[in-house]
């Protein structure tokens, strides 16, 4: 059955003449059409996020706000993690398009190693959204809503996060939202143990950052381009797999290689836009 | 054709040191000058919001013409392509402005 993947369909049924009216062969060009439909599915998203969130000019978070850790370290890195995830993103798609090139020359060895570094990067950068989604949903110290309810933000030295609630109530002073601050001690301890509510973190109801949109937004655009990111690493694998096992090089022609090339570097594409519109706007 | 290769890959490599440098100074500029140090409405966060947007645009360029190779295939499947795409965006960015705009200026002015 696998043999008739492989089997070459004569041009007169394929084009019902002789040539590709667009000189390229049906498979990437089904892949191209495929890249389009998909960059308007993504363009219709960030359109969207970027209407809902004019709407909200003044609450809405900065992103150097929300973003300013890196794993295992502790301090105040503004989307420096964030930079590396697209850094590390764009050098898999420049690995892959030497990858690409070394198919043209027919160099197995050439591919396999570009191949390679290309599902690596793509494993890493993954793993790092993971990262980010747990330490966003996890948050830091949060704010709560005074027995008044005014909103407070909680501020401890050096901007620490306690992960123990008691130790918390005791280092943590107040921030108003009209500037006025408490500094950490008894009166804020009292003002928060008697809180109406301490919002921490973030789930699909309410987060720490700013509107409910906020986490919404962010979950689901960077979930479903994660998500492409995730299948685009296991195609390549799969075709990591097949050139090792060297079905191209019997077929004579790397040109699998150069479609999962065009849809690995639509991945790439997509996250140069939602980097701009997310995190920098 | 080992001249032809070297050519390609210098060209590779060329364009992921613009990606590089694009996207260092985008994140440069994003930490220091970022909405809340010049203000929401100012005319220098406009200017800031439209460069990063053209810078992008840049960037999608390249990764599209060199990267996917779109700039070595025939004229017929380039404007296939881009000129559906190019069209919706443009639509969808102004439109999206526009009314965003709008509900914008009226939940100012009728909400509490």
């Amino acid at each position: 059955m696998a043999a008739d993947a492989a089997k070459v369909i004569d041009k007169d049924t394929l084009w019902g003449g002789k040539i590709s009216p667009f000189s390229i062969s049906y498979g990437k060009l089904m892949m191209w059409f495929f890249l389009v439909s998909d960059a308007l599915t993504f363009g219709g998203l960030l359109v969207a996020y970027g209407y809902q969130r004019h709407k909200f000019t003044g609450e809405w978070p900065l992103a150097e706000d929300v973003f300013h850790s890196l794993p295992l370290v502790e301090g105040h890195f503004p989307l420096i993690y964030v930079a590396l995830m697209t850094f590390i993103l764009i050098v898999s798609s420049v690995t892959m398009v030497l990858a690409v090139e070394a198919g043209h020359r027919m160099d197995k060895r050439g591919i396999i190693k570009w191949l390679a570094a290309t599902v690596a990067g793509g494993i890493f950068f993954v793993g790092s959204q993971a990262w980010e989604w747990s330490h966003f949903i996890h948050g830091s110290n949060g704010y709560v809503i005074t027995a008044e309810g005014k909103k407070a933000h909680l501020v401890t030295e050096g901007d620490k996060t306690y992960h123990h609630q008691h130790e918390l109530y005791e280092k943590a002073g107040l921030k108003f939202e009209d500037g006025t601050t408490i500094p950490a001690g008894h009166q804020a301890k009292e003002i928060i143990e008697h809180s109406l509510k301490h919002v921490q973190g973030a789930n699909l109801r309410e987060n720490e950052y700013g509107p409910q949109l906020y986490a919404n937004f962010f979950f689901f655009i960077t979930g479903f381009h994660g998500f492409h990111v995730f299948s685009g690493v296991v195609i390549n694998l799969l075709i990591l797999i097949q050139v090792i096992r060297g079905t191209y090089d019997k077929r004579g022609h790397y040109e699998m290689v150069e479609k999962a090339g065009l849809y690995w570097h639509f991945v790439d594409l997509v996250w140069v836009f939602v980097f701009t519109f997310f995190y920098l706007i | 054709m080992k001249k032809k290769a070297k050519k390609i890959r210098k060209k590779i490599w060329f364009i992921t040191l613009l990606l590089t440098v694009i996207t260092v100074a985008e994140v440069a500029v994003g930490i220091y000058f970022n909405r809340r140090v010049l203000g929401a409405g100012s005319s220098a966060w406009a200017s800031i919001k439209i460069g990063y947007i053209i810078l992008t645009l840049v960037k999608a360029g390249y990764i599209v013409m060199g990267f996917m190779h779109l700039g070595d295939e025939r004229k017929n499947i380039r404007i296939t392509i881009l000129a559906p795409y190019i069209l919706f965006i443009s639509y969808l960015i102004f439109i999206a402005i526009q009314e965003s705009d709008y509900i914008n200026a009226m939940l100012r002015m009728y909400a509490e």
